[in-house]
């Protein structure tokens, strides 16, 4: 298939996905095949795109008969290739997850459309090469998030909406605002040109002032330290699938866009950056897990892990290594798998045991042993445990830390990893071990009693922990691939070459 | 010209901040409407203001000769369509949180992130106002 296809498919699923479900708004099951066909479309097209970019080689195409740099482009590199695939197994995996009846009652409000609709964001995010585009994609993933996070319209959820939008919209203006100014001082918006004449410029403290920005208005996304508000003051209000996607894919596209600005475009004064994201990893860590650490309610306790594990995706940026970058990539994509898992496997408690809070459940090990163990897997993984798949991307970005001398950086890996274990015995001893409270033996008998609900919610959790434990055992492949694509994302030639070179793919999209 | 729009660009900014920090969602709105319009303006202050010729190219010719720069004007329509939007659903949800929470108060609102118990000196006053 021609470059054109493979980076068109993924975004022409979930919009196809959003334009049918707007066209069958009030018919509840075409609504649902509609959205789970396109998942499995972006999944499918996902795993073509990743397998044309296996070996090392970006795709790049433009749109509209204009050449890059004045047309739109995009661009494919083995990073931005593998986030696509997560966020097709993510969109198939909570997409039959979220069929359980959790949003049953808000289905024909658009929940279908906003999904579809927030993953067409995530992916035009993943894959644009156009800064200005990438804000567009942004709002789009935005735009839903706000709608799926105040779909069910109860008061917790509008208490919750209005500061998630609006440190949010802020945060998005704000990166806009850093994108006329970088439009200012170099007159292009094309990511790859951008690489080109940001290193040409005069005057260097302005692009290093720009970066800074670029890191405030993508760590506000990414929700790192000091600007995660937003984060643990909404994700626990929404119900379990929409909470899970959001927690796979949202604040991921902040650390891709951080990742992404950093190796290409604001590499050039790594001494000066280097440290400063040093510095907020740590924070950003040691503060999510505290944070974690002072909580009972599992959706909010896995909140604040989010937060805590954004830090070590950041020690890419911080040390920038081949390895550190490479880890950070592993990290990644480990951490959208298990943390999306937990999630749902928070929505399964709530179900068998009648709460979210860890006060009023308990005996869930006595009475489902199995889903015991199916928290386990992710439990164990998020705080790194071997032989699981959190052990080996732990293992890759301390180890760069350490071989690039930034001791304290390891150690606060190190302990955060311990308390993060804390957490995840604390939600095990409540939940699953200690004795079980009188009024939980209602809800278990509904569960118990209600196969298909538990089909559909134990078959993605399943195999969520299926693919944990192949990353643990099987870590080899993995590994190269991220440290294959960590060594691309530093070389920026490939990039460039991809989108300006004499490349064929671009003739062949202007017949 | 530009050191007039720049000088706007930011007393806008400040404005928007001002408003942010306020209590008041109403005022919140406001902000994040200004700041919106801030960034417009930074758009088209950073893509030069040269000429007011329109970018239209003459009929019979190839280029365009000094004519002013399309780019921003294509980058701040998209940024004003997507603001509205949002602006639109802000205040959708600001209305009915409203309605449901019964304040406007942004202090008040801690139905998602209800505070331990009353201990503190801010709930007893939430409380006392109820």
């Amino acid at each position: 298939m021609s470059a054109h296809i493979l980076l068109t498919l993924p975004i022409l699923f979930p919009a196809l996905g959003v334009a049918l479900c707007a066209l069958f708004w009030s018919n509840k099951p075409v609504q649902r095949i509609v959205s789970l066909v396109a998942s499995v479309g972006l999944l499918g097209s996902a795993l073509a795109l990743t397998a044309a970019v296996y070996d090392g080689t970006v795709l790049a195409t433009s749109f509209g008969n204009w050449d890059a740099p004045f047309g739109i482009v995009f661009v494919a590199d083995m990073f931005a290739a593998a986030m696509v695939l997560i966020t097709g197994i993510m969109a198939v995996a909570i997409g039959i997850y979220g069929l359980n009846g959790d949003i049953e009652p808000r289905e024909n409000a658009f929940y279908h459309l906003l999904y579809q609709g927030l993953l067409l964001g995530v992916t035009g995010a993943f894959l644009t090469g156009d800064i200005f585009n990438l804000y567009v994609w942004f709002e789009i993933m935005l735009i839903s998030s706000f709608g799926l996070l105040a779909l069910g319209g109860t008061r917790a959820q509008l208490d919750a909406g209005i500061k998630y939008v609006t440190l949010n919209l802020i945060a998005t203006t704000f990166f806009l605002i850093t994108v006329a100014f970088l439009y200012g001082i170099t007159g292009t918006l094309n990511m790859a040109d951008l690489a080109r004449v940001l290193p040409t410029l005069e005057n260097q403290g302005l692009v290093t002032t720009l970066a800074v920005m670029f890191l405030m208005a993508f760590g506000s996304k990414a929700a790192v330290f000091p600007l995660f508000y937003w984060l643990p003051a909404a994700y626990h209000t929404a119900s379990a699938p929409i909470v899970a996607i959001f927690a796979a894919l949202l604040t991921k596209v902040g650390v891709y866009a951080i990742i992404r600005t950093f190796t290409l475009l604001f590499d050039g004064d790594a001494g000066y950056t280097g440290p400063i994201v040093a510095g907020i990893a740590i924070f950003t860590m040691v503060t999510g897990v505290l944070g974690a650490a002072a909580h009972f309610d599992i959706r909010r306790i896995l909140s604040f892990h989010i937060i805590s594990q954004i830090g070590y995706m950041l020690f890419g940026i911080a040390v920038a290594t081949p390895l550190a970058v490479g880890g950070s990539i592993l990290y990644v994509i480990h951490h959208i798998i298990v943390k999306a898992n937990l999630f749902l496997i928070a929505g399964v408690i709530e179900r068998a045991g009648g709460s979210f809070d860890l006060k009023k459940l308990g005996g869930l090990y006595a009475s489902l042993p199995m889903l015991g163990v199916l928290f386990l897997i992710p439990a164990l993984s998020l705080a790194g445990l071997p032989p699981l798949s959190g052990f080996w991307s732990k293992f890759t970005v301390i180890k760069a830390s350490l071989d690039a001398n930034h001791i304290a950086l390891a150690v606060s890996g190190l302990l955060v990893g311990l308390l993060t274990l804390y957490s995840m015995l604390k939600i095990w001893n409540e939940a699953f071990w200690k004795a079980a409270p009188a009024s939980s033996a209602e809800p278990l008998r509904a569960w118990q009693a209600d196969r298909k609900t538990r089909l559909l919610m134990l078959t993605p959790i399943v195999a969520l922990a299926a693919i944990t434990l192949t990353i643990g055992l099987f870590a080899e492949p993995f590994v190269d691939f991220s440290m294959r694509a960590g060594a691309q994302l530093l070389d920026k030639t490939s990039y460039i070459d991809a989108v300006f070179g004499p490349s064929q793919n671009i003739t062949e999209v202007n017949p | 010209m530009e050191p007039v729009f720049a000088i706007a660009f930011g007393v806008m900014v400040a404005v928007a901040a001002y408003l942010l920090m306020s209590r008041n969602v109403l005022r919140i709105v406001l902000g994040l409407l200004v700041l919106g319009n801030a960034a417009n303006l930074s758009i088209f202050t950073a893509g030069r203001l040269e000429s007011r010729v329109p970018p239209l190219v003459p009929a019979g010719e190839a280029a365009l000769a000094g004519g002013a720069n399309p780019l921003p004007q294509a980058l701040i329509l998209t940024a004003i369509v997507i603001s509205f939007a949002l602006v639109a659903f802000t205040v959708v949800l600001f209305e009915s949180a409203h309605r449901r929470l019964g304040t406007l108060d942004a202090d008040a609102m801690r139905e998602a992130e209800p505070l331990p118990q009353a201990t503190t000196k801010k709930s007893r006053k939430v409380e006392e106002s109820a």
